[in-house]
């Protein structure tokens, strides 16, 4: 049975992660992704001026909400300092960002060693801040940080078309009359927001990998923005529920890096396994292609053998050619020449024996369908005085392939026949 | 303040701090002309983990492991964030903050779990530096200045920052053009066969260097400061590429001294009960100072162009 206090927490981290996940997912796509992390470090010297006014008044310290209002005007006030910075001209964002951040967090260090040396308790808990501790959070403060967050998550589905339109191309948005620098100004006030409702479980160190790693998986996953949306925010509450799990069930760890290393992991598969930016995925797309263009140079180089031995052109297909003559045609070595022709073999493309192929009828059209296609780029590019014989053939080697029918019909000459080699068939120049 | 408290509790976190500052400020100027500020921010987070397991393995806080072991992490994440940018497709930005992100979180995770054993390596040297723990406890005289034996003693942070810095500036000193040409024209250089892939992983690696001999002085998030507020202050203020360079060394190496003075020892000279966080006035001061040079710079603009000679 859990507790209702971590059903509250955990409920809580996983709707921040929904938030920071579609927040971020407009963030990347606009290209600010990092303010957030300027935004996270500026909340510290937020946090602690705010406990400070707290303490002098007299009220709790620990009372989430003055903090977290400090937090926000903080980083607000950072990127203000990060805006004002890039506007000199001389200052990049990048370096803006990195200088805000340092200062504006170096400032919080140097607030919260004087509050350490005040009488009375100010600054009891606000390094947890720094890096999170949703074990140590209250129900009320989770359901604190839950508000923030559905506020932003209902922001976002209000502003939705203003902020997809911003997201892919302001400049046409802003020709069509839309005021973008508005919907900016929106998109950066929901990432203070995310980055404030997430101070207290993820700590403002992390909190921008909240909004970068669910985004950036999700950016890997689909093109579609809706889907993107909502792959980002899968992400973003996983890695937020599961990594409070994990800190609820080793105190030890910050919240912070748990919920990071979950985000980090979901990345890393998705770069892996993504259908079709993953690492996987295109590995596998390049040995597909890379096998298909050995097998229509096996095939032609085979014909080619017969051709060289002594039937016509345009009749060879029915006689036996050595694999090894095929291998000193390409260049390749006798086993790689040897495993194609099983690969061959298996796809009933050609028949084995002895050392020797004989193409089947498939393999010998796809075989001639090889040779016109080679031969129709190495006589257009002879005939515009491109290349000399041995150089087109190395061209038309790269060209062929995925070269359709009719367009090397177009290529020829004599469209029906299929024409002589340009240069000697044999072993390789 | 008597000459003994100076030499044994102030003068070696104020060298530290000095050497910190210069070695952080002389790099930081090709990050920021590089555009690559936040490859600093990334690299001084990315080290964590390479300096805890190098701490770990040994089991001792020496230098060198931690050193090879940042040197190790700082290199993997800057190929990482090349990979992830182009596999993911995301702009630097993003890239970066994921790569660097997930180190920082890994190097977290292995403090704990390597925490049992490392009574001097925690997460309040991470996060906040620790100056004011160096001691030298054999500086009690003057004449100790010129004992070796008395030399010895001192804070061995110290011996790996001097290390660092001095390799740093020998760095520089010698690729001083190949460095100016990549900073400035990249195509060019590479167009006139310099190489340059190996200049930039040579750049991380001296700035994963400076990040780790400069994260036990003021923690690894204040390397930053170091390495971007000089640069930044001084690409307000000037044009000129050396004065860029050796500027941000000298500026750097001023907010370290004078950051550490204010944190502790001025208060304390002035009779004020007033003790701050070195590491956080050196990073609050390098703020103000490019806060300072941004404002003072339309002033300089608006000044009329001197007239023409008739």
């Amino acid at each position: 049975m859990i507790a209702y206090n971590t059903l509250v927490v955990l409920s809580g981290c996983a709707l921040l992660g929904i938030a920071a996940g579609t927040v971020g997912t407009f963030a990347l796509l606009r290209g600010r992704v990092l303010v957030s992390d300027a935004v996270g470090h500026a909340a510290l010297p937020g946090v602690a001026v705010a406990a400070l006014i707290v303490a002098l008044l007299g009220a709790d310290p620990r009372a989430l909400p003055p903090l977290l209002a400090g937090a926000a005007i903080a980083g607000l006030l950072g990127v203000l300092a990060v805006q004002a910075l890039t506007r000199t001209k001389r200052i990049r964002e990048d370096a803006a960002i990195a200088v805000v951040l340092s200062a504006f967090y170096a400032a919080g260090v140097a607030l919260l060693s004087w509050l350490q040396t005040l009488p009375g308790a100010a600054q009891a808990g606000l390094s947890k801040f720094i890096l999170g501790q949703a074990a140590a959070m209250r129900a009320e403060d989770a359901l604190i940080a839950t508000t923030v967050a559905a506020l932003c998550l209902a922001l976002v589905l209000l502003s939705f078309q203003r902020l997809r339109s911003v997201a892919f191309d302001a400049d046409f948005a802003r020709v069509q009359g839309l005021r973008t620098d508005r919907t900016d100004l929106l998109l950066l006030g929901l990432i203070v927001l995310v980055c404030v409702s997430g101070l207290q479980a993820v700590g403002l160190i992390l909190v921008v990998a909240l909004l970068v790693l669910p985004a950036a998986t999700a950016r890997l996953v689909t093109h579609r923005l809706p889907r993107m949306l909502a792959v980002a925010a899968a992400t973003g509450g996983l890695a937020g529920a599961s990594g409070a799990w994990l800190s609820a069930l080793h105190p030890e760890v910050p919240t912070g890096a748990a919920v990071v290393l979950v985000a980090a992991c979901l990345f890393t598969l998705a770069l892996l396994l993504a259908p079709e930016r993953g690492l996987l995925a295109r590995a596998w797309q390049i040995a597909g292609r890379r096998l298909s263009a050995d097998t229509e140079h096996f095939l032609r180089a085979a014909w080619e053998a017969q051709e060289a031995a002594g039937a016509g052109p345009g009749t060879a297909g029915d006689r036996w050619a050595p694999i090894g003559a095929v291998a000193a045609a390409r260049g390749w070595s006798l086993g790689k020449a040897r495993r194609l022709a099983f690969w061959l073999a298996q796809r009933g493309l050609v028949a084995r024996a002895e050392d020797h192929v004989h193409l089947t009828p498939r393999g010998a059209t796809l075989a001639r369908r090889a040779v016109r296609a080679h031969r129709a780029v190495e006589h257009h590019l002879l005939a515009a005085g491109a290349a000399d014989a041995a150089a087109a053939d190395r061209l038309a080697d790269l060209v062929e392939h995925g070269l359709p029918p009719g367009m090397a019909a177009r290529l020829l000459p004599e469209p029906s026949a299929l024409p002589a080699s340009p240069h000697a068939l044999g072993a390789r120049r | 303040m008597t000459l003994q408290d100076f030499l044994m509790l102030d003068l070696p976190p104020l060298l530290a701090a000095m050497l910190a500052g210069g070695t952080c400020g002389l790099l930081g100027s090709f990050l920021v002309l590089r555009r690559e500020s936040l490859v600093g921010d990334a690299l001084s987070h990315a080290v964590l983990p390479g300096i805890v397991l190098g701490f770990a393995i040994t089991g001792a806080r020496s230098g060198l492991p931690m050193l090879a072991g940042a040197m190790v992490a700082g290199v993997a994440a800057v190929a990482l964030i090349a990979v992830v940018q182009k596999a993911a497709r995301l702009d630097p930005g993003a890239a970066i903050g994921a790569v660097f992100t997930t180190f920082f979180a890994i190097g977290l995770v292995l403090l704990e779990v390597t925490g049992a054993r490392s009574v001097d390596l925690d997460l309040d040297c991470v996060l906040f530096g620790q100056l004011e723990t160096l001691v030298w406890v054999s500086g009690r005289e003057p004449g100790a200045l010129f004992d070796p034996a008395a030399l010895a003693t001192l804070p061995r942070q110290l011996g790996l920052l001097a290390g660092v810095a001095v390799a740093v500036a020998l760095a520089v000193a010698v690729f001083w053009r190949p460095i100016k040409l990549a900073c400035f024209d990249p195509g060019y250089a590479r167009a006139i066969g310099l190489p340059s892939r190996s200049i930039e992983l040579g750049l991380a690696l001296l700035v994963a260097a400076a990040a780790v001999a400069a994260f036990e002085a003021v923690g690894s998030i204040l390397v930053v400061a170091l390495l971007v507020c000089p640069a930044a202050a001084l690409r307000l203020m000037t044009d000129r590429y050396t004065v860029q360079v050796l500027g941000g060394a000298a500026l750097g190496a001023a907010l370290g001294a004078a950051g550490y003075a204010l944190a502790g020892p001025v208060p304390a000279a002035l009779g004020l009960d007033l003790a701050l966080n070195a590491a956080g006035v050196i990073g609050t001061l390098g703020g103000l100072v490019v806060a300072v040079a941004a404002l003072v710079r339309p002033l300089r603009q608006d000044r009329p162009p001197a007239p023409a000679p008739a």
